[in-house]
């Protein structure tokens, strides 16, 4: 059994996760949305990664970077790792690819502003 | 003295969306006026994702979404001026600012649009006490040191306060290997939104402990940790209950404070709920031509409806320029029953649009009430609400054709069953 707090609005209702015989029953939601998304975060939980990489040559020191969709949740920690490493050269522009392919996720890291050549 | 039609004073979200909104209504002289060294404000640095749902309908970070309205202020072609901090508006509406290209500036305009924002309150507004060593910062300053200056800010942290900023900062600063231990939250509820509670603390099993606050700091130099203590419904720590934490780094997020100053000289009614300027359903002040929009009006969740409110703020002042702005007698609108107040604070009956949104907060957290408008005394709206919390923002969306002619009194509150 897991426990969670639906986000689906902001009624934020406490759901419970069940797994009978290979199959998931939600309770304690009040509407679809609360099933659909307990099921979701049990069964395959994502979340889109936010951070900032080196910048080299631009106007500002920091590249603000999101991977450019949803990722597992628990590539979350290796994403970072990668961030960590990266150092870009300006001038970079706003879903200019920073990583093609992040943490083995098949996802690309972008670029979320425009840092200009110094 | 160089004259405008329109001085935009703040060239974050509602700035941009003011300026540029006004000059399709057919406001050309426009000049955006904005004190740092880019134009977006504080989205520059709320790199998370999770705005423009409402706007764009998709979720951008916040240096996209600001990215998107700075294009729009470029597309028009409307003048704006970095670096430029107003130190006074007047009445007659003369702007005096400084910059360190022009120096001293006065310029005249027909109407202001006010959008400057909010500010952190500070740890000197919180009466914590102890020693001031290095390590406590407010949520929004370690956000732009981590985030612009790219500094590591802190180790093992507590954040005190549970307001968006804290939250988002907790999950930022553990993605960067900080260890965060606890927020700890003064009232029984949480003041940010439930998906950030979820997201930020919940997925990193970060506590959140309700109705606790700091009651003490240790450490000279640096911050080395802080004492934690339950508080009672009074919000008076319990003796007893105090916990020690060790850490280098307490963020507060304990609220956001309109910043007003400039507002306050011009005279005009100041709200004591939203700490910003009354205004009608024009988003004008009492001072007329003088128009204000986003957080310096009150403190927004979601900067989609900052976008929304500053549009509107922006059609006005140009109606206002163009003398198309019909000036008739407004009714207060009342706010009880759980509402602590509205914006806006007054309504022209005559000459409102054909829908006016109020948006307003809770005193508490309530379930299963009902948000009501009475319109001269008899109820004409009854909307159920399976959940209103301080934290969530919300709103009516009032019809001109449902309102009764001549309108004597308005009232918005929540009632249970």
């Amino acid at each position: 059994m897991r426990e969670l707090t639906c986000i689906g609005c902001p009624l934020g209702c406490s759901v419970r996760v069940f797994e009978e015989d290979g199959q998931l029953r939600v309770e304690g939601n009040t509407c679809p949305r609360g099933e659909t998304y307990a099921k979701n975060e049990v069964l395959c939980p994502k979340r889109t990664v936010t951070s900032t990489v080196a910048v080299h040559g631009g106007t500002v020191s920091r590249l603000s970077v999101r991977t450019r969709s949803d990722i597992p949740k628990e590539k979350i920690f290796a994403c970072m790792e990668e961030i960590q490493a990266v150092c870009v050269d300006a001038p970079v522009h706003i879903g200019d690819i920073v990583l093609p392919d992040v943490a083995g996720t098949g996802v690309p890291l972008i670029a979320t502003k425009d840092v200009e050549k110094e | 003295m160089k004259q405008h039609d329109l001085i935009v004073i703040g060239g974050g979200p509602a700035g941009l969306a003011a300026a540029v909104a006004a000059r399709r209504a057919g406001v050309q002289d426009v000049l955006i006026l904005e004190r740092d060294h880019v134009l977006g404000g504080i989205l520059n640095q709320c790199i998370h994702n999770g705005f423009g749902l409402h706007t764009f309908k998709e979720e951008l970070t916040g240096p996209e979404y600001a990215a998107r309205f700075i294009a729009q202020v470029k597309e028009e072609d409307i003048p704006y001026r970095l670096g430029a901090t107003v130190i006074s508006i007047t009445r007659d509406k003369t702007v005096t600012y400084v910059s360190r290209e022009e120096g001293l500036v006065q310029v005249g305009a027909k109407a202001l649009i006010l959008a400057m924002g909010c500010r952190e309150r500070p740890r000197g507004a919180l009466n914590i006490p102890g020693r001031r060593p290095a390590g406590i910062f407010s949520a929004g300053t370690a956000q732009r040191l981590m985030n612009i200056e790219g500094y590591q800010v802190g180790r093992e942290v507590v954040i005190l306060g549970s307001g968006d900023i804290g939250l988002i900062m907790a999950r930022r600063m553990t993605l960067e290997g900080a260890k965060v231990k606890v927020v700890a939250e003064l009232m029984p509820y949480s003041g940010g939104l439930k998906r950030n509670i979820v997201q930020c603390l919940d997925d990193f099993g970060i506590p959140l402990k309700l109705s606790h606050t700091v009651v003490e700091i240790h450490g000279r130099e640096r911050l080395t940790g802080v004492t934690l203590a339950q508080v009672d419904e009074n919000r008076r720590p319990i003796q007893g209950t105090e916990e020690y934490y060790a850490c280098d780094t307490l963020l507060l997020s304990v609220g956001l404070l309109p910043e007003n100053e400039l507002t306050r000289a011009l005279d005009v009614r100041m709200s004591r709920v939203t700490n910003g300027p009354e205004v009608n359903d024009r988003l004008q002040t009492d001072c007329e031509g003088v128009f204000a929009c986003g957080n310096v009006l009150h403190v927004h969740d979601l900067v989609d409806f900052v976008s929304e409110e500053a549009a509107l703020a922006g059609r006005n002042a140009a109606a206002y320029i163009l003398s198309q702005l019909p000036a008739g007698d407004t009714v207060t609108i009342t706010a009880d029953g759980g509402v602590r107040y509205t914006v806006p604070q007054k309504l022209d009956p005559d000459n409102m649009a054909d829908t006016v949104t109020v948006r307003f907060r809770v005193a508490d957290v309530y379930r299963d009430r009902f948000v009501c408008v009475y319109c001269n005394g008899e109820r004409i709206r009854r909307i159920k609400k399976r959940v209103l919390a301080p934290g969530e923002m919300e709103q009516v969306v009032l019809k001109k054709s449902e309102l009764k002619q001549p309108l004597s009194s308005l009232r918005i509150c929540t009632e249970v069953e």
